[in-house]
């Protein structure tokens, strides 16, 4: 028991840096229509940018504030990396199929990746994290600082987004594009800047869960593929659906965590590692029974 | 084409067709006007211009002559070129013609290679082998063991459109990644690898040097026939009913169900023919370097097939083989950077080295492409044969 609570918090812990990951799928595609493939791209930068801000700001303050500040400067520098991205490769590509977009997106990430991988160099880079791996116990129950640290900047962020989308007029007018292009044109939204808003926030959050996972072992250049299970985690949830990319997130993160402690007992004919890729699984089982996801609206076709 | 005049409701004398008239296939034309089609039989033509027909004969023999003009270490390369372009053009069946967005491409070449060298491989090996090193035999079973794949995942593709299917392709290469390094007793495991299938037919090894020809330019000569069988073959499914209903459904679904194409069974055969391809490539592919890992069948090795096809010029057969040949000798191209741009390096350990160049490239001609040349290289050509053919008036 003590074990199946311990992969269920790991699982929430790492599922809500999945969840913040989904968020800014789900935002991009809300706002334009278009999968963005370059947000492993812009979560490994954001870790490289912490990396290196934590040791540079590291003797004005305490360590933990230190990875705090460093963390709010690394989501800036990538939101503002993402809306440059978006200016200069995507603006020109409205109107296009959302298909040819999705593919220039994948070409910026192979290229942005590149250069950050240039920074990390071939080990793993440590991220300057206060936590680690250190741990603390509820009664036998072992939590790692880490995880909880992560549920914590999810909530948070997922506090900010309600209060933006809910009572800010930059949010209503995301929404109002998001729900009708054309018409929130008319009533004076610009859809311009919602597309680029879109993409700096989705840097921004793909930053942050780029510098929470890092924490512990740090940064190494295969981490971009942890990005792509939250691809998964959207499908799960529905494209277009905010609640469902946060459940969808949690979800993955959770199957995650718990094959990877019971598969080798029980299904060990599944193969090392298969934890990796069960949220592919998971996706495929989901996909079978409702083709649009938990949450997402069905595509209806007028004819 | 399209701006091509057609008569084919009457013969060049002017009576109406369906009397006793020449076959309309059989018509003439005329001399100086390669645009100008007096029957459907003449625009439908597997070639369907007389400077096409020239060119590509002339580009045949050109490339039937290139091993005794080129070194071995090139032509080594353009077999690589070759097999890749077989693999794009199977991509280019279901993305570019029938428009169902694949990023799974990796996973059926995995299936095929493997195929492939289970049939092939040494039955007293480490790993599983039947030895039957047939090349016609392994290669249509490669082929068809993962078109069965492909009917197997199509189902899915059928009820989701656009992105969700990208998506889920995507996923496919994780799990058959997983899958490859796990099956060990078929695939050697992840580091280990396995011999690739051995391309011998009636005791002829096109893997070993011989009397007349050294191994390299043996298997040029292999890949650069299949490359024409293949590419003959895609270019007249394009034309047939089947290619057009493709092209109907990537127009617009919904009007193409209207108009009677079976959705579902469109899509079923896209995918079906599409691994076909996919299959035969992986088969070969690795009887050039003999040898082969289960990493290799990743996320980047089905980007490269996008990139070729988007590249090349998505829906064009010529254009994707340009494609495909752009970016296997786009390394070779990389390796020579560093004699003219000293500061790049061509130690992995170094920053910048030949190898990020390459990747960055990849990731930038896909974007610059897509961003100024949707038609890709084959846009490209066009134009260029646009502005001679109306020269001195090019505007």
């Amino acid at each position: 028991m003590i074990a199946f609570l311990e992969a269920f918090i790991r699982g929430l812990g790492i599922g809500s840096v999945y969840a913040l990951l989904a968020i800014g799928f789900v935002i991009i595609y809300k706002s334009t229509g278009v999968i963005s493939f370059a947000q492993p791209a812009m979560m490994i930068s954001g870790a490289v940018v912490v990396s290196y801000v934590v040791p540079a700001i590291g003797f004005v303050l305490l360590p933990g504030l230190a990875f705090i500040v460093a963390m709010l400067i690394g989501a800036i520098a990538i939101a503002a990396l993402a809306l440059g991205v978006e200016r200069a490769a995507i603006r020109p590509m409205v109107g296009r199929p959302v298909f040819v977009v999705a593919i220039i997106t994948i070409g910026l990430d192979i290229a942005i990746r590149v250069v950050a991988n240039g920074f990390i160099g071939l080990g793993a880079r440590p991220i300057g994290d206060p936590w680690g791996l250190t741990r603390f116990s509820i009664g036998d129950l072992q939590v790692q600082w880490r995880h909880v640290a992560m549920m914590i900047t999810t909530a948070l962020v997922l506090a900010v987004l309600f209060w933006f989308f809910r009572y800010t007029r930059f949010g209503l007018a995301m929404r109002a594009a998001a729900f009708d292009q054309e018409a929130a044109l008319t009533q004076g939204v610009s859809v311009g800047s919602v597309f680029a808003m879109s993409w700096a926030m989705a840097g921004g959050l793909a930053a942050l869960a780029g510098a929470l996972l890092a924490t512990g072992a740090g940064v190494d250049q295969q981490m971009w593929i942890v990005a792509l299970a939250a691809l998964p985690a959207i499908i799960l949830g529905g494209l277009d659906s905010l609640e469902g990319a946060v459940i969808g997130g949690l979800a993955v993160g959770v199957v995650e965590s718990l094959v990877g402690s019971y598969q080798r007992q029980f299904a060990p004919w599944l193969g090392d590692n298969f934890a990796v890729v069960s949220p592919y699984m998971l996706m495929l089982l989901v996909l079978l029974a409702r083709p649009y996801g938990l949450f997402g609206t069905p595509e209806v076709k007028r004819v | 084409m399209s701006t091509a005049t057609r008569t084919a409701t009457s013969d060049p004398a002017g009576r109406p067709s369906g009397h006793a008239t020449p076959r309309p296939g059989r018509a003439s034309r005329l001399r100086g006007r390669p645009g100008f089609y007096r029957s459907y039989e003449q625009e439908l033509a597997l070639f369907n211009t007389r400077p096409k027909q020239v060119g590509v004969a002339v580009l045949v023999a050109f490339g039937l002559l290139m091993p005794w003009v080129l070194t071995d270490p090139l032509l080594q390369t353009l077999a690589v070129a070759f097999v890749f372009a077989i693999g794009a053009l199977g991509l280019n069946i279901v993305t570019g013609l029938a428009g169902q967005v694949s990023l799974g491409h990796a996973f059926f070449l995995g299936i095929g290679a493997y195929t492939a060298a289970a049939i092939s491989g040494d039955p007293e090996g480490r790993t599983i082998g039947f030895g039957i090193t047939f090349l016609p035999l392994w290669l249509i079973a490669a082929g068809v063991v993962a078109a069965v794949a492909g009917v197997i995942v199509a189902p899915l593709a059928t009820r989701l459109r656009g992105l969700y299917l990208a998506i889920v392709t995507l996923g496919l290469v994780f799990l058959g990644e997983h899958i490859f390094k796990e099956w060990q007793d078929l695939t050697g495991g992840a580091g280990v690898g396995r011999e690739a299938a051995t391309p011998e037919m009636f005791g002829y090894a096109f893997d070993e040097d011989n009397t007349f020809l050294t191994q390299d330019q043996n298997l040029y000569l292999l890949m650069f026939v299949l490359l024409l069988i293949f590419a003959l073959f895609a270019r007249n499914l394009a034309r047939s009913k089947v290619g057009r209903a493709f092209a109907a459904v990537r127009d617009r679904d919904v009007a193409a169900e209207m108009m009677g194409i079976n959705l579902g069974r469109a899509k079923l055969l896209a995918f079906a023919i599409s691994s076909f391809y996919a299959g035969c490539a992986g088969a070969l592919l690795y009887t050039i370097t003999g040898f082969f890992d289960p990493a290799s069948f990743n996320l980047l090795l089905s980007v490269q097939f996008i990139a070729m096809v988007l590249i090349g010029g998505a829906g064009t057969v010529a254009g994707t083989i340009m494609g495909a040949l752009f970016i296997s000798l786009l390394p070779s191209l990389t390796r020579e950077v560093p004699s003219y741009l000293p500061f790049i390096s061509r130690q992995v350990t170094d920053i910048p080295n030949v190898f990020q160049l390459e990747q960055i490239l990849y990731g930038l001609l896909i974007v610059g492409f897509l961003l100024f040349e949707p038609r890709g290289l084959f846009g490209i050509w066009i134009r260029i044969r646009n502005y001679w053919k109306s020269w001195p008036f090019s505007y």
